[in-house]
């Protein structure tokens, strides 16, 4: 039978099955080879909070999105073209992604009466039997007897060959796009080099998936994504924790400065902690704490020590850093606190993602305790951002968060990455070392810009102490002085204030300068707003977007920027934090749009808010 | 530490310019000058000295002492130091704690610094009472004390230090007190001689809010038969004219009279590296107000070689360079897989 190739600009894939059966590793895999051939993409992985919730249940099913285009795209798609079920579960949570007459490829032995009963759909319904899905174009595969087939020869036992499904199921879905297999043999070559049996069954299933593709009747369309026209240049994929681990390396790297990073782990932000853990030979110092608090502390004494000094949490975590944060604050150290945000309060939604820890960041400390803010808005922007936040610690002497969250987090995309001399180099200032006779060393002494000198033990004679007690200024000794604590808690603000000089201006990323409607944005949701406003703009809307990433201080330009729209409505994935500041700051008429579902903002979500404002 | 210093500093040269500010009569006085004295003896370059602090009234120490310091919060001077030490492994590296900081609201950090053995000190003023929140009792108070926070008798089983210490893998245990300058400087210099976290438990009088909690082990009529100082490799003896001695009776530790014939090479030969024996002088830990009670043991309990986590850690990091390289990071930046659009 023949075989026709349609040729398509953009395809949504999702991936869902068991938190067992391999789903991101297909994913991750597809991923990969979609890259390598040129495509852009984006990538949307949502697992459970449990690592394996009971076996074929709604509550254990593990999806991963992946978007890959021929055109420039933003999200990794509002809704799905193509959805791969392994069984009932995965049907059943995941249909509502799958646009009208999309393509279901479902493993049909994850449809017997069990799975079926613990997707919980009412006795003796099958929805492949039953035609609920006829606006769909549904494909079975029994992908559990074709692997198992396929290995009998194998010799391996019933749970490694069940193991090799996604393998199949990742081999038949490069045949239907025209992909080859050579990156994921690689890759599985080199991840089971240590055992060849499973090496080779793996490989097998793969090659097995994508012949069923080639020689199966029931398939007769390939697809075609041509390569994107991405700005030139070389590109890698790359996740956005990947991203800041990296981003933390090239920070050290061009300062100078020994990395350490100390930190307890906490989803979602602990792949930055194994990212780092592999990076020995640049001198990286990993230290897994007891708690939070242990390593947040560690991370202050190897700032005084001299070091760059890191520690990453989220929410949870944060909070129980709040104390010792005021204390590098009061020290004025520099030191990064990463807060890779998830669904709180509490343990909240610990894999789903939520940008409600702005005001945590701004305001969650005891005193007048002002820390500069800076968020990342895409998984490679992770890089630059954190390498900014490395930046503004070491020269102005303070600590810093940097915000990301569990979809950019986890998200991927590609990255035209820079070379290492391109990246700018952070000036760390020492106190110099002082002799016998020179004047006695005044720890809090401060440049023009209100920030002191980094004065490390080991240097001669400049032995002194810091506290969390309020200091006297310039000589650091404790001071109960009422007008002594209001001069520095005004002088710490004036110093983060300062830092608005050496950060670029905000600029309006799509749109006029002045209009209707502005969109204000901050973190990951830059790419459903820009994927919005972009198209809102095509059919003749008058809208801007603004997307924030110096969250404090905030760029001496916003108000002006503010000022010039008629409407601003700011989208945050929490119940109004952002929209707070700006009221408060700039007192303008911001309007909240708020999504608290533990997913990202849909494209079209924000596009029938513009629309909808702009109608009124 | 043998590490030579151009120029010697002496006691003088570790005093600040801050008027101390502890009540008059407070023990810290006492442990502070002992310190100031026996530091330089160390060898250790002044500018390489840090001692860091949590909160309590013997966490104002750094500010009294001519060196890098750091008071910082209630609790976690173990956590600071530790990171200090993983960052600059050549810094010599002090806490001073207190009863209240290290075993209460910094009770998780102490186990895990002790288990993770990084190479620092640790002097922990054990004064049995809250002193700079005036007086509340502490997780080391005994059961049935009377304060303002406890009218009818703290109903708080104890902690016993030393005992807790060993129970988390320390690799060195001691315990002296502030009116005992001689042993007390000794112990100190053994402390910093010994790699690893070394763990000093020192008896402080506060006399504002529990004073004389200690006088027994002290006071020229009580000292000789309430406390036994242990000495390595010699036989457990105490008591007025060294006439009291103590045996092992399977493991069980028995009081024996010398001037009945028992000779001394009967007797329990205290041995640092026992951890056995340790275990059970740490619980050399009666009332001193019940009958047959053992007494209080000063000085080195126990000792261990064991790796220090800095050491470990930076040579993973020489080990992988050696293996692989420096890293590169133009390598790093471009990863695995690339691909180009011209």
């Amino acid at each position: 039978m023949s075989k026709t190739t349609e040729v398509t600009k953009d395809i949504t894939i999702l991936f869902a099955g068991d938190s067992g059966d391999g789903i991101q590793l297909a994913g991750t895999q597809f991923t990969n080879t979609t890259a390598l051939f040129g495509n852009d993409l984006s990538t949307f992985p949502n697992f459970p909070a449990e690592i394996r919730a009971p076996q074929g249940t709604l509550a254990g099913v593990s999806g991963f999105q992946l978007r890959f285009s021929s055109i420039e795209i933003f999200t990794p798609g509002d809704i799905c073209d193509v959805l791969v079920v392994m069984n009932a579960a995965a049907l059943k949570a995941n249909l509502k992604q799958l646009k009208t007459g999309g393509i279901i490829i479902a493993n049909s032995d994850g449809f017997d009466p069990k799975n079926l009963g613990l997707a919980k759909y009412p006795a003796s319904v099958n929805p492949l039997k039953d035609n609920s899905l006829e606006k769909y174009k549904v494909h079975e595969v029994d992908v559990t007897k074709l692997t198992k087939e396929c290995l009998k020869e194998s010799g391996l036992g019933i749970k490694e060959i069940d193991r090799t499904k996604n393998m199949f199921v990742l081999g038949f879905i490069l045949w239907m796009f025209n992909r080859d297999m050579d990156n994921t043999i690689k890759y599985i070559q080199d991840k089971f080099k240590k055992n060849p049996a499973v090496m080779d069954a793996n490989i097998k299933t793969l090659k097995a998936g994508y012949h069923f593709g080639d020689t199966s009747e029931t398939f007769t369309t390939r697809f075609q994504v041509e390569k994107a026209q991405l700005e030139k240049g070389e590109y890698r994929n790359i996740m956005g924790n990947q991203a800041a681990a990296i981003g933390l390396i090239a920070a050290a790297e061009r300062s100078g400065l020994t990395l350490f990073y100390g930190t307890y782990p906490i989803t979602p932000a602990t792949d930055i902690l194994h990212e780092l853990a592999r990076y020995k030979n640049f001198g990286v110092k990993t230290f897994q704490a007891e708690d939070e608090i242990a390593a947040i502390g560690s991370t202050i004494g190897a700032s005084f020590g001299g070091a760059l000094a890191v520690t990453a949490s989220s929410g949870p975590g944060i909070a129980l850093k709040g104390e010792a944060i005021g204390l590098a604050l009061m020290l004025e150290i520099p030191l990064v606190i990463i807060n890779i945000q998830r669904g709180g309060p509490s343990t909240g939604l610990p894999t789903k993602t939520e940008q409600s820890d702005l005001l945590q960041a701004l305001y969650g400390r005891n005193g007048e305790a002002p820390v500069p803010v800076v968020a990342a808005y895409s998984p490679s922007d992770c890089f630059t951002t954190v390498f900014e936040a490395c930046r503004i610690a070491v020269e102005h002497m303070t600590p810093v968060f940097f915000m990301s969250d569990g979809y950019i987090a986890n998200g991927s995309e590609p990255w035209k990455f820079p070379t290492a001399d391109s990246l700018p180099t952070i000036k760390a200032v020492f106190a110099e070392p002082r002799n016998e006779g020179d004047e006695k060393y005044m720890p809090y002494k401060r440049d023009e810009k209100l920030v002191r000198k980094w004065a490390i033990p080991g240097t001669k004679g400049l032995e002194h102490r810091v506290g969390g007690i309020e200091k006297e200024d310039i000589t650091g000794n404790i001071s109960y002085d009422p007008d002594n604590h209001e001069h520095m808690v005004k002088t710490r603000a004036k110093k983060v204030e300062n830092i608005a000089d050496s950060i670029p201006l905000q600029q309006i990323d799509n749109g006029k300068e002045k209009g209707k409607l502005l969109i204000v944005g901050w973190g990951s949701t830059y790419g459903s707003i820009k994927a919005a406003v972009r198209e809102a703009i095509e059919e003749g809307y008058d809208v801007s977007h603004a997307h924030i990433k110096y969250l404090n201080p905030l760029p001496k330009n916003l108000g002006e920027i503010l000022y010039n729209f008629e409407n601003i409505i700011v989208p945050e994935m929490n119940n109004g934090q952002l929209v707070k500041v700006l009221r408060d700051k700039y007192l303008v008429p911001a309007v909240p749009f708020n999504k608290i579902k533990g997913m990202p903002f849909s494209a079209a979500e924000i596009k029938e808010k513009i629309v909808e404002t702009l109608k009124k | 530490m043998s590490e030579t210093i151009e120029k010697p500093y002496t006691a003088k040269d570790l005093e600040t310019d801050q008027d101390v500010r502890w009540c008059p009569g407070c023990g810290d006085y006492s442990i502070l000058k002992q310190v100031q004295k026996v530091v330089p003896e160390l060898g250790i370059k002044r500018e390489n000295l840090v001692f860091v602090s949590g909160i309590g009234c013997s966490s104002r120490f750094p500010y009294y002492m001519e060196t890098f310091g750091m008071h910082s919060i209630h609790g976690r001077a173990t956590a600071i130091a530790s990171g200090l030490k993983a960052a600059r492994p050549e810094l010599s590296v002090w806490i001073v704690t207190g009863d209240g900081d290290a075993l209460s609201i910094g009770g998780n950090h102490l186990i895990h610094i002790l288990r993770k053995n990084f190479n620092v000190n640790i002097l922990l003023f054990n004064n049995q009472i809250y002193g700079l929140t005036k007086g509340q009792y502490s997780p080391a108070s005994e059961e049935g004390k009377i304060t303002k926070s406890s009218p009818m008798g703290s109903i708080d089983h104890p902690f016993n230090p030393l005992a807790l210490c060993l129970g988390a893998d320390s690799t060195f245990i001691a315990r002296t007190m502030d009116r005992d300058p001689t042993h007390l400087r000794e112990v100190i210099k053994r402390a910093n001689d010994h790699k690893g976290t070394s763990m000093v438990e020192i008896y402080q009088n506060c006399n504002v809010f529990n004073d004389g909690a200690f006088f027994i082990y002290t006071d020229k009529e009580t000292k000789a038969v309430e406390t036994l100082f242990l000495e390595q490799g010699k036989p457990l003896i105490f008591g007025e004219g060294k006439t009291k001695g103590i045996k092992l009776d399977g493991f069980k530790p028995v009081i024996v009279d010398l001037t009945d014939g028992t000779a001394a090479s009967d007797l329990w030969i205290h041995d640092e590296t026992d951890r056995v024996k340790a275990g059970l002088l740490s619980r050399f830990f009666d009332n001193p107000s019940t009958e047959g009670h053992l007494p209080r043991p000063f000085g080195v309990f126990y000792t261990e070689a064991r790796y220090c986590y800095e050491d470990a850690l930076v040579d993973q990091i020489t080990t992988t360079i050696a293996k692989s390289g420096k890293g590169d990071l133009n390598k790093l930046l471009k990863g695995g897989n690339t691909w180009t659009i011209a």
